[in-house]
């Protein structure tokens, strides 16, 4: 894989920096689940697989609420990584800035982040109870009558991506802190002295500076939230009946079944969808980089 | 005055923080202390019984002290398999921000991919059959390596932008080879995102569980998440221990927040909004 | 090339133990895979503590798994990969077959205990007229769990029909009680009042399991297969469910159940378990009826299997194993079993009679199976089980969706799954 032309060898970002990686991932990684997409192509329990050409992919799209699913990854990924990318970067500026217990802070920000998904699962579902969940016994305090957070199938995914903004908030703040941490001081110095408020420092120094924090943040939130199932998995299943399944709970619900090759094939599915998604995006903010 | 705002303002967001964030901690440590049948009711009501220690020696006695082994088997995996990443994936982000050619195009798709595709289960454990690694701890180490390879050096690859390049060019003027520049001058220079990495990979690494669950089977190769399931089951769950079990492993990855987060800290030195 | 090292590694400290120890003895080391269930976990270390006294130089270990379908993956990826455990806990019946029991199992045929197991467990444990597994537990059966106390303060006496059945609930309601309890927050909850609803649908249409795994008769089109689904409209439009039934989880179903809120509780009876863990002192007033059908004269219990315990091909201990095996499936250890856990229903082993202070739950299951009032799940009679039945169950038993939907969409279900199983005529 990796070439050596007479000039490169002079190079000082040589290509063997590669290397390492590139053996752990390309066999671990790659060349097992590249070949594993055959299996998309087949009815396979594990021990033996036939070939049935396209039927997984017709069968898939024909699954219940698949056309929900697909809306729902979307509005998913959307929500999480947009709610995440602007809470986290408020979240880095208060938590960077001379603040009060300002440890103690990013600590409890961060926590959520440690805890397991089945726990906050749990958690959240009996906080999110209709009746005598805590949330709906403080709003009814205040005489607004909760809604059925998880029961309500209109609502029961937007629901989730709230928690799943709580627990993962603190990640995204955490990149955003180290992005923040290489911005010199001396830019908010210069422009203290030209008299910019605060509100300008953070619209022309802050924000642009901060760009690859930005960049690293949405890329992996994103994807992150196309691909993740875990939080509705434990908090919904998917339901009531079908209401919150996005494509990866489909799949694994396929996968807990016993159906591997159609599951393989909505993992194609679904990667391809990510692909779509992401690969211009990153092409876009890579230029973005280059022109700058 | 400025003072006394911002100690106003801190006040004010440790009272939001504390709601927010706290409320469903309370919550877990409250079901922890509990006895299993008040447990089983999941809710804010005090405990007739305080029975945090009971439930702390039964979790760490259940199973024969499962909960140690699997303290040292998680920790072992995290700390070598955090570090080869670290290494590794500041060495791919160096080079492919910094020089432009073709292979930066299939780095970047393979990286992508490596975030987009799940891997496929069983053909993983065949390869690590064939080449004795199954079951064992360095196979486990180097698969969460390849897997978590992509996140780690795309942080890395974003941020090595923000170091000029001049001090590669000052160094290689210097005489300094390349390995030289990056172990010396490079690396140094991205510590806020070697911690930021550091933390976050431990985090994954530690609390991972659907890997082990498959690539380390066997009761000497227990990890920390997959204790949980000593005490929820389909059918009856133990919500008093699971939830102990919970907040006894938080713990470690909460002590290397703490640890390293003093480190960003010094990172950023005069601090980036001043007030 | 794993297992040589481990043999090698084995037999050096083997070979230690042995210099160390003096006295010439074979060690075998067997492992034990079970699921995660507390219930389960205290009964496999009875019975190896107990096989351990008789057998000193058999050592067995315990390893867990998760249940549910990550445990459904982790024994098949296990299996197709060589790397079972020389012993394991599975479901019996169409989980069982899914297994390829033929490629991937050891037989027991010829083993002592099979003499003893009752013939109804035999044949859910067997592929291609060999036996593979012996039952774990006692059998189980689904049906109407009640709160006597509230059946004794109302003057209510246990319903033979449906009708019966839904007046009773109307009274209860008058009263002030939650009538029936529905728990969709544990999805699975949402499927008992069609599984167990199978007795009658078989006494009404005796073949349906055939037809049905010869893809002839269809739930949609069997006016008694989709009456299963049209129980759960009912009590969601007779308007006497919990308020919270969407939000309410199997523990809270059980808990208002124990203590006379609510008077009764459609559910399988491995819950008489959980109640005994959570609420020991409600066991006196928890009693037990079938789901009963539109006719009096059709009122029976619908049973489930334990699972069985089973040896891989792969294992490299097989007579050892077996003889473990024999151990559990014997009178001995069905006692040793009995004696830890909380018996659901009666034993599969011929001579293992059921202690004399069982929970009257049990009590009231005893005269439907004395009277051979019962029949097997559908899932012991056919392998194929849509995937999809609790997402679809509780899509009706909230009003989601309207029975007749229901069915076509679960027959649908079922298709992928013979189809995966690659049963004929599909």
């Amino acid at each position: 894989m990796i070439q050596s032309h007479p000039h490169s060898r002079k190079s000082p970002y040589p290509f063997w920096f590669f290397l390492p990686a590139a053996v752990i991932y390309g066999v671990l990684f790659l060349v097992p689940t590249v070949t594993s997409l055959w299996y998309s192509l087949t009815r396979w329990d594990l021990m033996t697989a036939q070939f049935i050409g396209l039927e997984n992919f017709r069968q898939f799209f024909s699954e219940p609420f698949l056309v929900r699913g697909l809306f729902n990854t979307l509005v998913y990924a959307l929500v999480t990584s947009g709610l995440k990318t602007v809470f986290g970067l408020l979240l880095a500026v208060l938590l960077s800035g001379q603040i009060f217990a300002r440890g103690f802070l990013r600590t409890v920000v961060f926590f959520p982040v440690l805890v397991s998904s089945i726990g906050i699962g749990i958690t959240f579902t009996v906080m999110m109870h209709p009746t005598r969940g805590i949330i709906n016994e403080a709003l009814g305090l205040i005489g607004i009558p909760g809604p059925g957070w998880l029961t309500n199938p209109s609502l029961a995914l937007l629901s989730v991506a709230l928690v799943d903004l709580w627990k993962g908030v603190g990640l995204a703040t955490l990149i955003f802190i180290a992005g923040l941490a290489t911005i010199s001081p001396d830019y908010y110095e210069a422009s203290r002295i030209d008299g910019a408020t605060r509100r300008q420092q953070f619209w022309r120094i802050t924000l642009p500076l901060v760009r690859p924090a930005t960049v690293t943040v949405i890329t992996l939130s994103l994807i992150g939230g196309l691909r993740s199932f875990d939080l509705i998995w434990a908090m919904t299943q998917g339901g009531p009946g079908f209401s919150s399944d996005v494509i990866a709970s489909v799949v694994y619900k396929q996968y807990q079944a016993g159906f591997y090759g159609l599951s393989t094939a909505g993992n194609v599915i679904l990667f391809l969808l990510v692909g779509i998604i992401i690969l211009p995006l990153t092409f876009w903010f890579n230029r973005r980089e280059v022109d700058q | 005055m400025k003072q006394s705002r911002s100690l106003a303002s801190g006040i004010v967001a440790l009272i939001v923080a504390t709601v927010i964030f706290i409320l469903p901690f309370l919550f877990i440590a409250l079901q922890a202390v509990k006895s299993k049948s008040e447990a089983s009711r999941l809710n804010f009501a005090l405990p007739k019984e305080w029975l945090f220690w009971e439930n702390l020696v039964a979790v760490v006695e259940a199973r024969n002290y499962q909960l140690l082994l699997a303290y040292f088997n998680s920790t072992v995996i995290t700390v070598f398999s955090v570090s080869i990443l670290v290494i590794l994936s500041a060495m791919v982000g160096y080079v492919m921000q910094r020089r432009q050619s073709r292979w930066n195009g299939v780095a970047q798709v393979a990286l992508l991919m490596g975030l987009m595709m799940p891997p496929a289960v069983v053909p993983t454990i065949g390869l690590l059959q064939s080449i004795g690694l199954f079951k064992t701890m360095t196979g486990m180490i180097l698969i969460q390596v390849a897997y978590n390879i992509s996140f780690s050096t795309l942080l890395y690859r974003s941020f090595i932008a923000t170091i000029p390049r001049d001090l590669d060019e000052a160094a290689r003027i210097d005489g300094a080879k390349p390995w030289q520049i990056f172990f010396r001058v490079i690396l140094p220079l991205l510590k806020p995102v070697t911690v930021t990495n550091v933390v976050v990979q431990s985090i994954f690494v530690f609390n991972d569980f659907t890997n082990p669950l498959y690539y380390l089977p066997g009761r000497e190769n227990i990890t920390v998440q997959l204790t949980l399931y000593n005490f929820q089951s389909t059918y009856t769950s133990q919500y008093n221990l699971l939830f102990m079990n919970i907040l006894l492993v938080t713990i470690p990855p909460l002590i290397v927040f703490i640890f390293f987060n003093r480190q960003i800290v010094t990172g950023m030195t005069a601090g980036a909004v001043k007030g | 090339m794993t297992r040589h090292l481990k043999y090698r590694l084995a037999s050096a400290c083997a070979l230690i133990a042995l210099l160390a120890a003096g006295p010439l003895r074979a060690e075998t080391t067997l492992s034990f895979l079970i699921d995660n269930g507390p219930d389960t976990l205290v009964a496999a270390e009875a019975l190896v503590e107990a096989y351990a006294a008789k057998h000193p130089d058999i050592t067995i270990e315990i390893d867990q798994r998760p249940g549910g379908g990550e445990g459904d993956n982790t024994i098949k990826t296990r299996l197709a990969t060589g790397e079972m455990a020389d012993i394991f806990l599975y479901n019996a019946g169409s989980l069982f077959q899914v297994l390829k029991p033929e490629q991937t199992l050891h037989d027991i045929a010829g083993l002592p205990a099979l003499a003893n197991i009752a013939e109804t467990f035999k044949s859910v444990s067997s592929a291609g007229g060999k036996a593979y597994g012996v039952p774990f537990g006692t059998s189980m059966v689904g049906g109407i769990f009640y709160n006597k106390k509230i059946y004794r303060d109302l003057g209510l006496s246990v319903p033979k029909t449906w009708a019966e059945f839904m007046a009773n609930n109307e009274k209860i309601k008058a009263a002030g009680k939650v009538a029936l309890v529905q728990t969709y927050r544990d999805s699975w909850t949402s499927q008992i009042l069609v599984l167990s609803d199978y007795y009658n649908l078989q006494a009404s249409v005796p073949d349906f399991a055939t037809q049905y795994t010869a893809n002839k008769a269809k739930y949609a089109t069997t006016p008694a297969a989709l009456k299963s689904f049209e129980r759960l409209k009912d009590v969601h439009d007779a308007g006497i469910l919990n308020e919270d039934f969407g939000a309410a989880s199997y523990d809270d179903g059980l808990y208002v159940l124990a203590n006379g809120d609510a008077a009764h509780y459609p559910m399988l009876s491995l819950a008489i378990g959980a109640l005994q863990q959570n609420h020991p002192e409600s066991l006196a007033d928890i009693g037990f009826f079938a789901q009963p059908s539109d006719d009096a004269s059709v009122n029976g219990l619908t049973v489930w299997m334990p699972p069985a315990l089973y040896i891989p091909a792969s294992s490299q201990h097989v007579d050892d194993a077996k003889g473990f095996l024999d151990f559990v499936g014997s009178v001995e250890g069905c006692k040793v079993l009995m004696g830890v856990n909380t018996v659901q229903g009666p034993s599969l082993i011929k001579g293992c009679d059921l202690p004399a202070d069982v929970p009257p739950a049990v009590t009231d299951m005893l005269p439907y199976f004395k009277d051979g009032r019962t029949a097997p799940a559908l899932e012991y009679l056919s392998p194929i089980k849509g995937p999809n039945l609790q997402q679809i169950t509780v899509e009706v038993g909230s009003g989601m969706r309207l029975p007749a939907d229901a069915a076509a969409m679960y027959d649908d279900d079922v298709r992928k799954q013979a189809q995966q199983l690659g049963i004929p005529n599909w």
